[in-house]
């Protein structure tokens, strides 16, 4: 009988022994080592241990018996102190093993974040039964808290393990969204509001910063500060094969075990298995490959044929409730297509991935109930064609007659419901259509309300509209944002507001959006109107900014990029200037140009360079004009009273004022102004944005002037007798036009679109709404008065953005 | 000029982002999209050379800063009705580490998948 000796006692060995007694149980002697004082259990099924929803007996899948019956030489709780392969023995603690064959399974060790405090008492990983036994431990005392560093699949079933026994639990994720490496973000999404609605709290780009205590855990503390109190913190990042042992002993390791296809390490008679090993380049951590290997390493042990290759993996989370699924590659790209469905009302995302007529991937979220059919036909590579237009509802969908959703509304009663919201039925709808001759979305919500809150009925509404007036109603009439939505952007913006929509993802996911991602369109679009609409709550996507906005640059048609710092209401001094022209010299800066907005403009800077030139100009006390921004630009003036002779009003020091309250403000498009001493108009406010024109009676407040594709003098708002009031005037003005305008709309054209009425009503007619749009810009202010240059030049935001990641040399290129 | 160079960790990159390196044969961008595969193709767009590091990431698109032409990151070719391509360079990541290798020799896009 042949000697073979097992180092580990995991779930992969442990399957190799079974396959191995079931085809042969006579071929081998087995001993058995394992670090871990007991037998192989079932690691997967820690999770419900954790939870209380089992017991560890439960998940125990070799008992002693089963050792016993199959004779296997059990020396647990004891470590193999090396492996000597001239000798063929195991060295262990407790003395030494000859071999004939040798299998490594020594899986992998949980990743510890090297920070301050990671060794302190109350700092556990999650790994084996006495992690969990620990874990178990801390949240029997009442009112603990724990904080789960990691988001991921582990992180995520222990934090719901924990919650479920009664701790206070925090999740802190480095990446965006849970689950990032299974996950898009629409499903990260779901994912959270479910965690959160079973109590725990979510934090993601949470960066730990070290964890604080004497000797046991008190707290963790963030990169920005925060500090979370914490009687239990669980890392949960990520995991690192274990081949210390391998290495030593001279076997060829990679990053892990190198093994063939016959799970053969570099020495003919070592096998290895599991998470220690590396196959073609690739690591293995969930357990249908690790079964596959074993399957095949047993088959190899007794002489039967079998190769072990690499297949798509599917991954599911096990907690209770959270029902979700990922397979495959799910990324879009060229010839790819996607098929995106979401159900808002029921938390349901699903979204298949087709390259060449076959299932490539999948993302499942709130209803898995296809997940095995989706994953077998990715599997397989089965052709979709003929069931493409159904696939996304699953197989019970297949073969049946497609659903016709005319033919459902038209069988609606006449005192159906369409109109929850405002409790308006069919007949009514259909009713006014008729007699009032309606033929748009936008009439029907006017005269019967219907759609106009919360919107989830308006497809409703216009397949009434398609049935009532047939081929005269053209849905189309409103146009989509982008080819992501079918909604326009007033649809968009209403109903952000409506259901509190506040991030990206959520957007995507609520409104039901066709695309996983967004486009270059949609989204500069929904990130500008989740900073107007949720001043201080909404974290501004960077990567969801045109560049210009991204670096606080111009860029140029070279890839360098232009530099205006902010001259208030065009005033300048000698220090300024003498800091420009230093500015301009130092960094070699080609072109100094004086802007229509009376601005200087350095044109010809290094995106490297950026930072330092901001660091220059900001200690001479300016800050970013704001130049490349859909944003307050310029406030251009004449120099008024304090020079003119013609001058009626301190036209500059009102123009100064305004400039000062309203810098750092987020607008649909660039908004211009100037203010003008007298009407001469020197400032040439009667083509800007916003224009003031000083009498001697007051100002004359104008708005939606344009000079330059389109050429249009502006419109009177109103005159008003103070500078305090045009001010007020001006701002709630422009935050009116900051919660109404549509993405890139400029002023000009926002008011063609909602007419002088609507503006005037709102902040001319009734003071009361005045001084509320004026308050909502004050608190927007809050936020945004902050300046860009500054924040960069310290190098605390963003530092890696200005300089290439690495360089490659000459001669490393050559190599 | 088929040696792998490491450039950085994934994590380096913004998702949906870029960063570029710089080499001997000009300026290389490095993308990251959504879903953490890894692009890289020459900074230059075939329409007017624009720095398509700088433009917006999605899908597996970018959208150059210049004049919106749309490149995918695994062809190099622009969409739509616009004709031109940009080089690809393969790229690989250290599922374990996470580190991005970048070899210079112009060929599809490769990717190695992130293993669990």
């Amino acid at each position: 009988m042949q000697r073979l000796v097992v180092i580990g006692a995991g779930m992969a060995s442990g399957r190799v022994l079974e396959t191995l007694f079931e085809t042969d149980p006579d071929a081998f002697a087995v001993t058995l080592f394992n670090a871990e004082p007991r037998g192989n259990y079932n690691r997967i099924m820690l999770s419900p241990v954790l939870s209380g929803e089992k017991s560890f007996e439960e998940i125990v899948t070799h008992s002693d018996d089963w050792y016993g019956e199959h004779k296997v030489t059990c020396r647990f709780g004891e470590k193999v102190v090396a492996i000597d392969r001239a000798r063929k023995v195991v060295v262990g603690e407790k003395g030494e093993v000859p071999y004939d064959r040798l299998i490594v399974a020594t899986g992998s060790v949980p990743f510890i974040v090297p920070v301050e405090g990671r060794d302190l008492d109350g700092v556990i990983t999650y790994r084996d039964l006495d992690d969990t036994n620990r874990m178990i431990e801390a949240s029997g005392r009442p009112g603990s808290r724990a904080v789960v560093i990691g988001g991921g699949l582990l992180g995520l079933e222990a934090a719901a393990g924990l919650r479920l026994r009664g701790m206070e639990v925090t999740v802190l994720h480095l990446s965006g969204h849970l689950m990032d490496r299974q996950l898009d973000e629409a499903a990260g999404y779901l994912l959270r509001k479910d965690l959160e609605k079973r109590g725990i709290a979510v934090m993601t780009r949470a960066s730990t910063e070290r964890i604080l205590g004497d000797t046991r855990v008190e707290a963790v503390e963030l990169a920005d500060g925060t500090r979370l109190e914490a009687d239990l913190v669980v890392m949960a990042v990520g995991i690192r094969p274990s081949v210390e042992i391998a290495r030593a002993a001279g076997l060829a390791v990679n990053r892990a075990i190198v093994v063939d296809a016959q799970m053969r390490t570099s020495d003919p008679d070592i096998y290895a298995v599991g998470e220690c090993v590396e196959f073609n380049g690739t690591l293995f951590g969930l357990v249908a490959p690790l079964y596959e290997q074993a399957k095949v390493l047993a088959n190899c042990l007794v002489g039967k044929p079998g190769s072990f290759s690499v297949r798509e993996l599917s991954t599911k989370l096990k907690v209770t409730g959270c029902d979700l699924f990922s397979a495959g590659d799910f990324s879009v790209g060229e010839g790819r297509e996607e098929i995106v469905l979401r159900d808002p009302s029921q938390g349901v995302y699903r979204r298949l991935v087709i390259e060449n007529d076959r299932l490539v991937g999948a993302v499942m979220y709130g209803d898995t109930g296809d997940a095995n059919w989706f994953f077998d036909l990715i599997r397989d590579g089965a052709p979709v064609a003929a069931m493409r237009e159904t696939l996304i509802f699953g197989q019970s969908y297949q073969g049946a007659a497609p659903l016709d959703p005319m033919a459902a509304v038209a069988a609606l009663p006449d005192d159906a419901e369409i109109c929850g919201c405002n409790g308006v039925c069919k007949s009514k709808i259909t009713g006014a259509i008729t007699s009032k001759g309606l033929t748009s979305l936008d009439a029907v919500r006017v005269h019967t309300k219907a759609s106009s809150s919360c919107g989830t009925c308006t497809g409703l509404v216009e397949q009434l509209m398609a049935l009532t007036l047939g081929n005269a109603f053209n849905p189309q009439a409103v146009k989509p944002m982008c080819g992501c939505t079918d909604l326009g952007h007033a649809d968009v913006r209403r109903l952000i507001v409506a259901k509190q929509l506040k991030s990206i993802p959520e957007v995507m996911q609520e409104l039901e959006w066709k695309t996983s991602c967004g486009c270059a369109k949609c989204r500069p679009a929904l990130n500008y109107y989740l900073i107007a609409d949720w001043p201080g709550e909404y974290v501004d996507d960077d990567q969801s900014r045109f560049i210009n906005e991204r670096v606080h640059a111009n860029i140029q048609k070279d890839g360098t990029y232009s530099v205006v710092p902010r001259m208030w209401g065009g005033i300048t001094s000698a220090k300024e200037l003498r800091a420009i022209a230093d500015v301009a010299d130092k960094f070699q800066i080609p072109t100094v140009k004086c802007t229509g907005g009376q601005r200087i403009d350095l044109l010809g800077v290094k995106k490297e360079d950026l930072p330092a030139v901001w660091a220059d100009l900001n200690a001479a006390g300016m800050v970013s004009g704001a130049a490349y921004g859909k944003a307050l630009r310029t406030v251009k003036t004449c120099v008024g009273t304090d020079w003119c002779r013609f001058g009626t009003q301190d036209s500059t020091g009102l123009g100064v004022r305004i400039e000062k309250f309203m810098w750092g403000s987020w607008t649909p498009a660039k908004v211009k102004m100037a203010v003008s001493g007298c009407p001469r108009n020197c400032a040439e406010a009667t083509c800007k944005d916003v224009g003031v024109i000083c009498t001697d009676a007051g100002y004359e407040i104008h708005f939606a002037g344009a000079a330059g594709l389109d050429i249009k003098g502006t419109e009177v708002l109103t005159q008003v007798k103070t500078e305090d009031e045009a001010l007020e005037m001006i701002v709630a003005l422009v935050q009116l036009y900051r919660e109404q305008g549509h993405y890139l709309e400029r002023i000009y054209k926002w008011l063609k679109r909602v007419g002088m009425e609507s503006v005037r009503a709102a902040v001319v007619d009734d003071a009361e709404k005045r001084r509320f749009y004026f308050e909502r810009f004050v608190k927007s202010q809050e936020t945004a008065q902050r300046d860009p240059w500054a924040d960069r030049a310290s190098g605390g935001v963003a530092s890696h953005e200005f300089r290439p990641m690495a360089e490659i040399t000459f001669k490393e290129a050559a190599e | 000029m088929s040696a792998w160079h490491e450039i950085g960790l994934v994590t380096d990159i913004p998702r949906r982002g870029a960063r570029c390196v710089a080499t001997p044969f000009g300026r290389i961008a490095v993308f990251r999209t959504a879903e953490d595969h890894v692009f890289a193709t020459e900074d230059r767009c075939p329409h007017k050379g624009g720095p398509l590091s700088q433009g917006i990431v999605h899908d597996s698109s970018v959208t150059c800063p210049l004049h919106n032409a749309v490149i995918s990151l695994e062809s190099g070719e622009m969409r739509g009705p616009d004709e031109g391509r940009v080089r690809v360079f393969k790229t690989r990541v250290d599922p374990l580490t996470r580190v991005i290798e970048l070899s210079l020799a112009a060929e599809a896009a490769g990717i190695v998948e992130a293993a669990e």
